[in-house]
This record gives C-alpha cells, structure tokens and sequence, in this order.
C-alpha cells in the first residue's frame, strides 16, 4: 500500500469511524431511554436518506447551512474565529427583502429583482461581518466575542424593524415585512421540492474553495493566516485582506439569508431566526474550513435534522432528542480530528534503511 | 429519567402509556409498509404539530392535551410533533406525516404554519384535510381543502376581569404580554372591560416582553408591577409558569392563561383562562368518521367558538375569590352564552381618549374589526407603539 | 396586600431590585468563564452547562426537597460537562470554540431532554435572606430578598482575586494561561492544569443554573437562560479577566435586564426590543473603546485562543 492511498484512507476511515462511534453511542442513549436502538437507526436511516423524497428533505435542511458555513470557513483561512453567521444572515434576510420591495415597486422584471434582492443581502450580511473584521484589525477586538455580539444586536434590529417600521400592518398577529410578490420568488429545482438555494450553496462553496485554493488572494490569505507579522514583513496587505475575506464570508451568510426569504418566507420575520447560523459555524470548523468538505458535512447535519421528527413520532422520543444526537455526533466528529496521524494502522511505514549499494553501480556513468 | 424510583405524576404515567401506545401503532404501521396517504380501512390518522415542546404549561401543552384526548376514540389514530420550527421544517414535517405515516388530517397548531408553509402543501396534497389554528382562512382566496379554527378566549379573559376587579383593592391589574399584536390586545382589553364592568376606576398596566418565551424578563415585569402596586397578575406569553409563580412569592393574586395554573400558586390563583381543544378536536374526528370533509362542504371552512360552542373553560376558582365574585363571574359567563353580554359594544374609547367603538355600535365576536385591533382600551396603561 | 404605587422612583428600586435578584447566574458563569480563560482556554459551551446545572437543580430539589443538595448535584452535573470539554478542547487540532459551540447543542439538549418531568411540579426554592426587614414598604423588603448563592458568589469574587494573584496554584493556572512554553519547562502539566480550571469553572457554571432555577425566576423550563451563558463569555472580557470586575460586571448585566420592564411600568414603551439588547451593545462598544492594537489587553491570558499543538 503506497503513503498516497494510506493518507486517502485515513481521510475516509476516521470521519466515518467517528460517525460510527456517535451512532453507538447515541443507541445506547436511546437504548437507556427506553427505545430500541436499531429501530432508531432503522428510522434516521428512512427519514434522511431511505428515499428520494425523504433525502430531499435533508437537501433542504443541507442548503442553507453550506452558506452559513462559509461565513466562519473562510474568515477562518486568516486565522479568525467567527460566530456571527446568524446576525449577518438575519440581516441579509431583512435587507434582501427591502431590496425585492424596492426593486420590485420599480417594476423591474423577475431576473432583475432576484439579482438585486441576492446583491442587497450579499452587501448588507458582508458589511456586517466585514464590521467584526475592521474592529479586529483596527481595534483588536477580539472577533469570536464581537462576532456573539453582534448576533444577539442583529437580530434586535430584526425584531425592532418587523415589528414598527418595515411591518406590514396587514400581517396581524405574526408581525412581518411587506410580502415579495409571489413571482419574484425563487423557484424549485425541476422535478423537486428543493430550491436554488442549494445551488446557490453549492457554487458558493465551490468558488471558495476555487479562490481559497488557486488564487493569489487566497494564497495571500493563506500565508497571511498561517504568520500575520510574517505577512506583514512580507508586504502582505493584512488590514485588506481581512476586510475582503470577512466582508465575503458575511456575504455568503447574507445570500443564505435571501434564499430564505426569496425561496421560503417569501417575507422578513422572526422566523429567520432559525439557527442556521451556529448550525453553520459548526459544519465549517468540522469541514476544517475546507469549502468543499463544508457542503458534504451540511449534507450530514441536514440529515439530522432531516430526522428529528421521525425519532419523535416513531419512536416516543421528546423533541430534544435530535439535539442530543446533533451533539454526540459533533463531539465525536471533533475529536477524531486529533487522530489523523496518530493510528498505527495509517502510520507510513518507517523508510527502510536500504543497504549501501555496491558502490560500483552506483557510480555514474 | 427512566429510573424507577423517581415520584411519577399521573400526567406523565398517562404519557408514558401515550408514548408507548404510539410506539407500538406505527410499528404495526410500517409492517404493513408505507402505502402512501392509505386512510387504512376505516381508521383516520390525523397529525399534530406543535412549535414549541409538549408541556410548555401553555399554548403547546393545551393543544398537545387535547391530542391527548382523541386517544380513547374509535378508528383514530394519532402522530404529533413537537418543537417544529415556522420555517421549510414544518413542510417537511407535514410531508413525512402524510407519506410515512399515513395522516389524512393535519392541525398545524401554531399561527406562523400558514402562510406560505399550510397553503404550499394544502396544493401539493389536495386529497388530505388541513386544519390550521389561527382563524386566517379566507374564501375563495385559499385553498379548498385548507380550514381554521380558533377561540374567542377573551370571553375567559373577560371573566377573569370580573373576577380580578373583585379581588384587587389597589384597584390596579398588571397584564404581562408577549407582542401588541391583535390577539394579544384583544385579551389585554377584555380583561380590562371586564374588570372596569365591575369598577371603573380600575386600570390595567400592560408591559410587552418582546418575546413569546423569556422567563426572567417576564418575572423582572411581574416583579416591577409588584413594586407599582399592582396586586392581581395576568398574561399572555406562552408559558405563564414564571408569571403565576412570581405573582404567588409577591403576595399577589394571579390569573392563568392557556392551562390551568393552579397548582404553581395554592394562595393566589383566582381563576384562568383556558383553551378546551379536546372538545374541538373531538368535533372534527367525529365529522370526519361521519364521511363529512372541507371539500365536499360538510365541514365549515372556518371554526371558531367561545363559551358557548366550548372552546374555552375556566380554571376553578381559587380561595381567593369571593362569593359576590363567583356570582359576578357565572353571570357574565352565562351573559356571554346566551348572548345578550357583548363586550365590544359602543362606545369604547381608547387610551388616547379617542373613540374607538362608536356609540350604539355592537362588534359581535366574528367582527373582522376585533381581528386587526391596534389599540387599548381606556383604562389600559402602556401603549402598542 | 395594598401597597401604595412608586410611581417614577419605582424605575431604581426595579433596577435595583433586578441587579441583586437577577445578576447572581451572571456571577456564577462569569466566574467559572474567567477562572477557564485564565488558563487559555475558552468555554462557549457555559451556556448548555448553565442549562444542565439548572435543570438537574431543579429536578434533585423536587425529588428529594432539599434544595442545597440540588444546588451540589448542579455544580456536579456542571461539572461532567467540563470533563468532556477539558479533554476534548485539549486535544491536537481540535478547536476549544467548536467544541464549545457543540457543547451548547449537546447540554441543552441533554437538560431537556432529562427535564421533561420536572416541567410541570413545582421544585421547594432555596431559603432567602431578608435584609429589608428595617423598611416599612413592601417594595424595599422585597428588592432586598436576597439569595445566599448570591452572597457566595459576591464572596468568591475576591476569594478569586486573591487565588489568582496569592496563591500558588493560582500563580499555576496564571502560568499555563500567559506562556505555555515558560510553564512546560517549568514541568508543569498544561493538561492537568487547564482540565482543574474547566471543570471548577464548569461546576461554578452549574450553580449559576441552580441560582436561575431555584431562587430567580425560580422554575425550570427551556427557555430559563434566554442566552445568559453566552453572555457571560462576553462579560468575562468587559471585566478583564478581573474576577472582581465580573461581580461589578454581573451587577450590571442583571440591572440592565430590569430596565425594559421598569420602564414600561411607568409608561415608557417604544423600541424595547432595542432596550432589550442594550447589554450587548454596550459591551461592544465598551470593547472597542478600551481595546487597541498597539498594546494587549491588560489581564488577557497571553495564550488565549491560540491553537493548541
């Protein structure tokens, strides 16, 4: 077995080895709580992946999560540590629907209102995180703690305007913004109930993986990451880069916030509040901030999630069950990342001490 | 939690042989595979979702009790839900109860599952009934297949205000509120009418959490309104648990909401105003198992009641409600049965001292008015702004 | 039961009032914070060990009636979860924010899951010390209820203090948390070391919880915390890293929770949803006011949020 395919091995074996011990672990949870384990697994199974109905609900569950996840991945790559993907996404939500409304009231046609509702929350949610960036490099502010901030600060603003003055007086007993009109909405897949959001998602985390990896900024991110003052003597522009890679990693949050709105809401209220935000800070640290890994691991939470009513109407299991499960899985997942390396099985074997060749073949010719 | 030597109440005995009994019916379920949307013979299953968790000593518990009840019936079976967030999850959840396990009836218990989540898959399954809480079911606007039902509770509300203005003396009523929606000032108001039928001088502080659930601001009102003299508490937040129980270490009375309180304040309960779905939800079933559907027009596209039709009862009332205040109570509550008691009738001023009912003008409870109120009435301290 | 109305001095005396009855889990999850980033290490995951602490609380308390023994089985049950985040956020290449994120989700998930029960009964609160007895007005005696986990916890502010600038294992914890490198060639263990300070922190964090569900507001459902845990991580760095400014800090954030609800009893009600969030901004803004990048925080642990390798 050559190093090459013993590496790739290794990066197979120990997610799923993980994924394996969280599912143990989690039976035997369910086994103390009184239900029986392989019908559990039976069940998360049908309810995620068992059909193609079933797995597009995973999809669903899966695409805004892949957004979200970027808005901690690739600030990530500089060596920051950010939370804030539920306020810039809550905010991009608001903002792409004034954008709808306004663009919409214009009597723009259909691409045009996407575009501009897709570009109103991309600016607002990059602003945002662009914002924790700024106060980092300017101010060392510590960007996890002012990230947490201003999560709980956005979403005050949400209720603030959806409740006085973007509230549509009609919307009577669940305060909202005025309605996107029906038509500028975003459609579904052909053949499905999911919608472009999870392409959204998928080419975002394609292009960031693309610039990341093949591209000069991300090299730069990358080095800047890796030695900040090292950067710097190097002739880095550090302060830039921050600013670009927050303000990006906040837009990818703001679209995930349109797609809510422009393909599920159809308007702004406290139901973007939904926790996709710290959902999407956990599927980034646990794809390593890898993009492309990220949009797999959201498939995994989505499932999940996707679940979480099976385990309750099949099982008598209470609603925070699927909480428990999220967290066994996610600590399982964590800590196999230590392992890489440290298995024997995967260990490249020591290189042999070759005997000294004759040296008489060894001289050149 | 399963360990034997824990004090088990009746309640959860009776859900746990609840849990298990619904275990062991989808089993038998998905033995006989998932036939989609099969009504199985003559049995009906119905699905119930919740927005937050089952026994939430509110909103959530008062629907799950009346699930509850469906379960001596004949030919029903039941699958619930709870926690489902108003989001696509609640499609989802929709669609899993109608494909895996064969639901041909839905109540979507909370307000925010109608639009767009109700209506999207009311047309993708336009064989299956849907029955949303909230009254928002318009003609000819939406789907035919889609129906709602709620209840006027500010009759029990009203009642409750009868009861309060007897056992307050300071004459001040504090009213601990989620948001100034309609719904909301709607209760906030019959209470106060119901209170100033009895005394006008009394008046009814009213301060809005900005949250359906957060206990410690809600106990940070309850205390504060304390400390401004307030000596009978109500509200209307999901899970009145803290407020009740704030009310009681105060020394004050309270007045519950949703499910009776009573146990959480011996003292201090008067009485409460509380959903009865099980009487609504067995209506349906027996509509239903009668052949009657929203699409061939046997059921009535919307379903609202108060006391009369036994939406609502009341909790029973507390030591400290007085003769006098009992009697009040019963009357107006028969008032309200009979009819004759309308609480919307003119004039009613507002707080702003303008007029908000006109006088000799009568708003029955169907009044599409009652439905979008935007103000309080005179005597209510605080403001929707 | 009459008492007369207070009218506008009503908005201090609520405020008071709601700093000493509602600032003591701030106190607690702050403390334990700090005690965890003095070592270098971050704990997000406060929030679920405040919610299991409260839970647990709650629940010995209503089953066996003592409520002290709630109040130990809490800082117990906090301290399980600090095991599990001690050895995880220790380990190579493993993030202590993931894993504190993670712990939200697997704690508050776990406390409601084994708090269904304890829902509805109603669990016997902790004893209240009365220090109002010398007014006539209802109102002060009340304010001046005062919880003995408070008054512990405004005791182990400077016991804290003293710890860490006194004593030798206070020197230690300081050690690991400034210069890992310095303290290894020391030979000291950064494991052991970083492991007692998460797991005392996490035990303080537990009986923030019992404080939340047996003494203020007093009952155990889901929604009890509204994200205090998370909060007092922020605190930490208002306070930085003093364990006496964290008492002066909860002081704060428990008065400022009064403030919305004092007001609109006296008939201030617009934009409290922008009150509400007033803490949070004024720790932001605090932060950037005091922070600079020309010098270090001073307090911050010098090997906080740096990998691990």
């Amino acid at each position: 077995m050559s190093d090459r395919w013993r590496s790739l091995l290794e990066k197979i074996c120990i997610p799923v080895g993980a994924l394996v011990a969280a599912l143990v672990i989690f039976g035997l949870f369910c086994a103390l709580a009184g239900a029986n384990p392989f019908g559990v697994y039976y069940s998360i199974y049908r309810a995620a992946f068992g059909s193609w109905s079933s797995f597009q609900n995973t999809l669903i569950q899966a695409s805004p999560l892949m957004l979200s996840a970027l808005c901690t991945a690739l600030p990530a790559r500089l060596g920051l540590v950010i939370i804030g993907n539920e306020g810039a996404l809550v905010l991009g939500g608001l903002a792409a629907v004034a954008g709808g409304l306004t663009l919409g009231g214009w009597g723009l046609p259909t691409p045009g209102v996407q575009l501009g509702m897709a570009l109103a929350g991309m600016l607002v949610g990059g602003i945002w995180i662009a914002i924790v960036g700024a106060l980092r490099h300017y101010r060392a502010v510590n960007e996890t703690i002012s990230s947490l901030l201003m999560n709980y600060i956005a979403i005050a603003l949400l209720n603030h305007m959806v409740n006085g003055p973007m509230k549509d007086p009609s919307s009577l007993n669940k305060p909202s913004t005025f309605p996107i009109p029906e038509m500028h909405m975003l459609g579904n897949l052909p053949g499905s109930r999911v919608h472009y959001g999870l392409v959204l998602g998928l080419v975002a985390c394609g292009l960031a993986y693309f610039l990341i990896q093949r591209t000069t900024f991300g090299f730069a991110a990358r080095t800047a990451g890796g030695n900040v003052r090292a950067a710097r003597v190097a002739g880095l522009p550090v302060g830039k880069l921050t600013l670009a890679i927050c303000f990006l990693g906040g837009a990818c949050a703001g679209l995930a916030g349109m797609v809510e709105v422009a393909a599920v809401h159809g308007r702004a209220n406290e139901s973007l509040n939904a926790n996709y935000g710290y959902g999407g800070v956990l599927v980034a640290f646990i794809a390593r901030h890898n993009p492309l890994a990220a949009s797999l691991v959201a498939l995994l939470l989505g499932g999940i999630l996707a679940s979480g009513g099976i385990l309750q109407r099949s099982h008598g299991l209470p609603d925070a069950t699927v909480m428990v499960f999220q967290g066994i899985v996610f600590l399982s997942v964590l800590y196999s990342d230590s392992l890489y390396g440290k298995l024997p099985i995967f260990k490249a074997r020591p290189p042999k001490v070759r005997p000294a060749p004759p040296m008489a073949t060894a001289t050149p010719v | 939690m399963r360990n034997p030597t824990f004090q088990v109440t009746r309640r959860q005995m009776v859900r746990g042989l609840l849990a298990t009994g619904a275990f062991g019916l989808t089993v038998k379920l998905s033995a006989c595979g998932n036939a989609p949307t099969a009504s199985g013979g003559d049995t009906l299953t119905a699905g119930f979702i919740y927005v937050g968790p089952k026994d939430d000593y509110g909103y959530n518990q008062a629907h799950a009790e009346g699930r509850a009840s469906l379960d001596g019936m004949d030919g029903v079976k039941t699958s619930e839900e709870a926690s489902v967030p108003e989001t696509n999850a609640v499609q989802e959840t929709i669609r899993s109860m109608i494909d895996l396990d064969g639901a041909t009836a839905i109540f979507a218990t909370s307000f925010g599952y109608f639009d767009p989540h109700v209506l999207a898959l009311a047309q993708d399954f336009p064989e299956v009934q849907f029955f949303h809480c909230g009254g928002l079911y318009q003609e000819g606007v939406h789907p035919e297949n889609v129906g709602s039902y709620f209840g006027y509770i500010d009759e029990a509300q009203y009642v409750a205000g009868v009861v309060a203005a007897h056992a307050s003396s300071s004459k001040r009523l504090g009213f601990i509120a989620a948001k100034p929606i309609p719904q909301v000032l709607r209760n906030v108001n019959s209470f106060t009418l119901g209170a100033r039928s009895i005394d006008p001088s009394v008046t009814t502080q009213v301060i809005f959490t900005g949250d359906w659930a957060d206990p410690v601001r809600e106990a940070e009102a309850a205390n504060s309104m304390a400390d401004q003299g307030v000596d009978v508490l109500t509200c209307h937040v999901d899970s009145p648990k803290v407020v009740i129980e704030t009310a009681e270490r105060r020394g004050i009375f309270a007045s519950g909401y949703h499910a009776n309180q009573a146990e959480l304040a011996p003292q201090g309960y008067l009485t409460g105003a509380e959903w009865d779905w099980s009487n609504v939800y067995n209506n349906y079933i027996t509509m239903m198992q009668e052949g009657k559907t929203l699409m061939n027009g046997g059921i009535p596209h919307l379903v609202r009641g108060g006391f009369k039709d036994g939406f609502l009862k009341l909790s029973p009332y507390g030591p400290g409600v007085s003769a006098s205040a009992q009697e009040a109570a019963e009357a107006a509550k028969a008032q309200l049965i009979s009819g004759e008691l309308v609480i919307y009738k003119g004039e009613i001023k507002d707080n702003q001292g303008k007029v908000a009912i006109a006088g000799g003008k009568e708003l029955g409870q169907t009044a599409v008015e009652l439905e979008q109120m935007n103000w309080l009435a005179e005597g209510v301290m605080g403001s929707v702004g | 039961m009459a008492s007369e109305a207070l009218g506008w001095w009503g908005i201090p005396l609520a405020i008071l009032a709601g700093t000493l009855r509602g600032s003591a889990p701030f106190l607690f999850v702050s403390l334990g914070e700090c005690l965890t980033e003095k070592s270098g290490k971050i704990n997000l995951g406060l929030e679920g060990t405040l919610l299991m602490g409260a839970m647990s609380a709650y629940a010995v308390s209503y089953l066996t009636g003592s409520p002290w023994l709630g109040v130990i089985v809490a800082g117990i049950a906090g301290m399980f979860l600090g095991v599990i985040h001690g050895w995880l956020s220790q380990q190579p290449r493993v993030n202590d924010v993931a894993v504190g994120i993670a712990m939200i989700i697997f704690g508050s998930g776990l406390a409601f899951f084994l708090g269904k029960p304890f829902i509805q009964p109603s669990a016997p609160q902790l004893p209240v010390i009365s220090l109002g007895a010398w007014s006539q007005m209802p109102q002060v005696q009340s304010a001046l209820q005062i919880s003995p986990l408070f008054l512990a916890g405004v005791a182990i502010a400077p016991l804290m203090q003293w710890f860490f600038r006194s004593s030798r294992w206070g020197l230690l914890v300081r050690a690991v948390g400034d210069s890992p490198d310095a303290a290894r060639a020391m030979g000291i263990s950064i494991f052991k070391v970083r492991m007692a300070s998460i797991v005392a922190g996490s035990f303080l964090a537990g009986i923030g919880g019992a404080s939340l569900s047996l003494f203020y507001p007093g009952s155990w459902s889901e929604r009890i915390s509204s994200g205090q845990g998370l909060m007092a991580v922020a605190l930490v760095i208002f306070a930085r890293w003093s364990p006496v400014q964290c008492l002066y800090a909860s002081l704060l954030f428990g008065g400022a929770q009064a403030i919305g609800p004092a007001l609109q009893s006296v008939g201030i009600d617009a934009y409290y949803y922008l009150f509400n969030a007033s803490p949070y901004i004024l720790t932001l803004i605090i932060m950037i006011v005091t922070c600079s990048p020309k010098r270090t925080l001073t307090g911050a642990p010098g090997a906080l949020g740096q990998a691990q390798e």
